[in-house]
């Protein structure tokens, strides 16, 4: 065991699921939601030229996956070091 | 020059780059051949995973399938990115701290069976087969249309170009082959895109010409948006709207599922992880890799909004009525030669026409919208060479991705960790390179023998895959109590429900394919994240009933969640 008790074990898995969580749903929000499910709704906007839910399926999405992942790779590569389970 | 001279030439280039990068980087060990030595640099691995992502399914069809269908289009588009994000998050720092070759090592291990390992392997080479089918036919379309040769042949020369850098290279052959081909197909990709977008809008950048005003041959502008124009097309023509599309609502939302939980649970893809150094790495690798797909993957609907327009200007011309077949382009006479377009004069009057229903005349295969676009919009001849040589990077790339797994999982999962745990890493290495070969030769087999539509084939991997290896590995990371009886019967019953429903869709009683006989509205291609929550479900409810998991596994779930002590990929 790397960590100095269980008790940091459990909380830098609890902090890593909550960061893992949050980015989840955004991740969901902006395909499974606006790309899709409310994607009529998003529609009747206008934005550069695109609808918006249309926009969100074909471009915005992928955008913030990109975006999404490099959140990630900062915060985990934090975490690690709050606790000092990064490598050497 | 002409067309045919420079792509030879173009194509002629390229494939002795790849040769040349595989002699000079062919490997020595089982480590090199499964995984590159395991110190490949992070933004080299995204490039080559991105090559090795981006199928002649990516390249060839998915552009041709957005400008066919519109917003249906987007489930791809989505689902083929998307699945990125769950790889970083979920699965590849855990896998890269796990640290050994294979997918069903991970299994095998995680679940202390070796009957885990089998069905893991089963399932792998089962995924991989069906999506090696659709990439060789990729090979065979480009061949045929712009060398001139037979399908076959062209099949033969692909074939024998893979065999030569995945099996002598291995891993680290493929790697560093696969980034030079990620430069070619995404240079190739962009080019057409990027003066496409010039012409039409204006703006260098295709993602945001596809929402601006278009403009006339003098450049200015027609207060005409390209994509009310396209709607205004559609709707004229009798399609449905493009910006809205025709799939339910439930179909496209279970499709983009089922794609992105198989784009994680892909074991070419996950591999892919087990090749950089440390566990931080693996983590940023899959951001670049995540950049170099979406580069492509944003220009695409652009290029298919782009190319629709232009195609349907093309034939009907300018009030909308067919142009005179005499006077016709010459794209559709040089894509006619090879039956991928076809014309059936119905109404005698000797004008092209194309639209929805009764009246259209013209036969337009999918897959040859983004081959056909530089010519469809009179590009030059090197882009139309150009073009040529990225499909079949992306097509010789995904293949030799796909081999190596085939071959790791026959020489190592198979062989080594099942049949002949005895064998020398030499005789290990040579198995591989064996079963690379027999693995090329079933590609080339399905390559001449293609079963049907390329994209099609290769989403069906995608079912498979998240209903099979997908929740095996997310519970083996995230849960620790999920014990072998559980992950098991979840991966056997996910797989066979999955596997079953498309079996009968697709081959028993295809004529029955149709939405008021799916499941609450779910495709086939969709059914896989059905089959996903399946497998969930069984796994859970099996482990509640059977026996505990030993704590020396307990131990090595709690091990891997933190990336400090990853050390090298090893074997044992």
């Amino acid at each position: 065991m790397s960590f100095e008790n269980n008790d940091k074990a459990a909380g830098y898995w609890r902090e890593n699921l909550r960061l893992v969580l949050s980015l989840l749903a955004i991740w969901a929000a902006v395909s499974f939601g606006c790309g899709i499910l409310l994607v009529d709704v998003l529609n009747e906007i206008t934005f550069m030229g695109f609808k918006l839910g249309f926009w969100f399926a074909q471009q915005g999405a992928m955008y913030v996956f990109v975006a999404l992942i490099f959140v990630y790779v900062a915060k985990a590569n934090t975490l690690d070091k709050k606790y000092n389970v990064q490598e050497d | 020059m002409d067309v045919q001279t420079l792509t030879y030439l173009i194509v002629g280039a390229t494939f002795a780059l790849y040769i040349g990068i595989a002699i000079w980087s062919r490997a020595g060990s089982t480590k090199e051949f499964y995984i590159a030595g395991g110190g490949v640099h992070p933004v080299m691995n995204g490039m080559a995973t991105a090559a090795d992502w981006m199928s002649a399914a990516s390249f060839i069809s998915l552009a041709g399938i957005v400008s066919f269908t519109g917003y249906d289009g987007s489930v791809y588009l989505m689902g083929w990115t998307g699945g990125y994000v769950l790889l970083a998050l979920c699965m590849a720092p855990y896998l890269r701290k796990f640290g050994k070759f294979t997918v069903p090592d991970f299994i095998g291990d995680r679940y202390y069976s070796q009957t885990a390992r089998t069905v893991a392997v089963i399932c792998a080479i089962f995924i991989c087969f069906t999506y090696i089918a659709g990439q060789m036919r990729g090979v065979g379309v480009v061949f045929s249309r712009f060398l001139e040769v037979d399908v076959e042949t062209g099949v033969y020369i692909g074939m024998a170009v893979v065999f030569f850098y995945a099996v002598l290279g291995g891993m680290k052959g493929i790697t560093y082959t696969q980034v030079a081909q990620y430069c070619v197909l995404i240079f190739a990709f962009m080019v057409p895109a990027i003066f496409i977008s010039v012409m039409m809008t204006g703006h260098i950048f295709p993602q945001i010409g596809f929402g601006a005003e278009m403009i006339d041959a003098a450049g200015n502008g027609t207060g005409v948006y390209l994509l009310d124009k396209l709607d205004g097309l559609s709707a004229e023509l009798g399609f449905s709207q493009y910006t809205e599309g025709s799939k339910s609502m439930i179909d496209v939302f279970f499709i983009t599922g089922a794609l992105m939980f198989g784009t994680a649970g892909l074991p070419h893809v996950i591999v892919r992880f087990f090749t950089v150094p440390k566990v931080k790495d693996a983590r940023i690798s899959a951001g670049w890799a995540l950049v170099f797909i979406a580069i492509m993957y944003t220009t695409i609907p652009a290029l298919s909004a782009f190319s629709r327009v232009n195609m349907i200007e093309t034939i009907n011309g300018p009030e909308s009525t067919g142009v005179p077949y005499e006077t016709a382009p010459t794209w559709i006479k040089n894509w006619e030669k090879t039956g991928l377009i076809t014309w059936d004069d119905k109404n005698n009057d000797g004008k092209i026409f194309y639209t929805n229903g009764e009246k259209n005349e013209m036969n337009i295969d999918r897959d040859i919208m983004v081959l056909a676009t530089p010519e469809i919009a009179n590009l030059p001849a090197w882009v139309i060479a150009l073009v040529a040589a990225g499909g079949l990077a992306a097509a010789l790339s995904t293949s030799a991705g796909l081999l190596l797994v085939i071959s790791t999982s026959v020489s190592h999962d198979l062989l080594k960790k099942n049949l002949m745990p005895d064998i020398s890493d030499k005789k290990e290495l040579m198995y591989a390179r064996i079963a690379a070969g027999f693995g090329v030769v079933m590609a080339g087999y399905f390559g001449i023998n293609p079963p049907g539509f390329v994209a099609a084939v290769v989403a069906i991997a995608f079912g498979l895959a998240a209903a099979s290896l997908f929740p095996a590995i997310i519970m083996g990371i995230f849960s620790r109590t999920m014990n072998k009886e559980g992950a098991i019967s979840g991966m056997v019953i996910g797989l066979l429900f999955t596997a079953s429903y498309i079996a009968y869709f697709k081959f028993i009683n295809p004529a029955a394919n149709s939405s008021e006989n799916w499941l609450l509205g779910i495709s086939p291609e969709g059914i896989g994240m059905v089959g996903m929550m399946v497998n969930f479900g069984v796994a859970f409810a099996v482990s509640k009933v059977t026996a505990k998991i030993p704590d020396e596994i307990v131990a090595m779930v709690e091990s891997i969640r933190f990336p400090k002590g990853s050390g090298e990929a090893h074997d044992h």
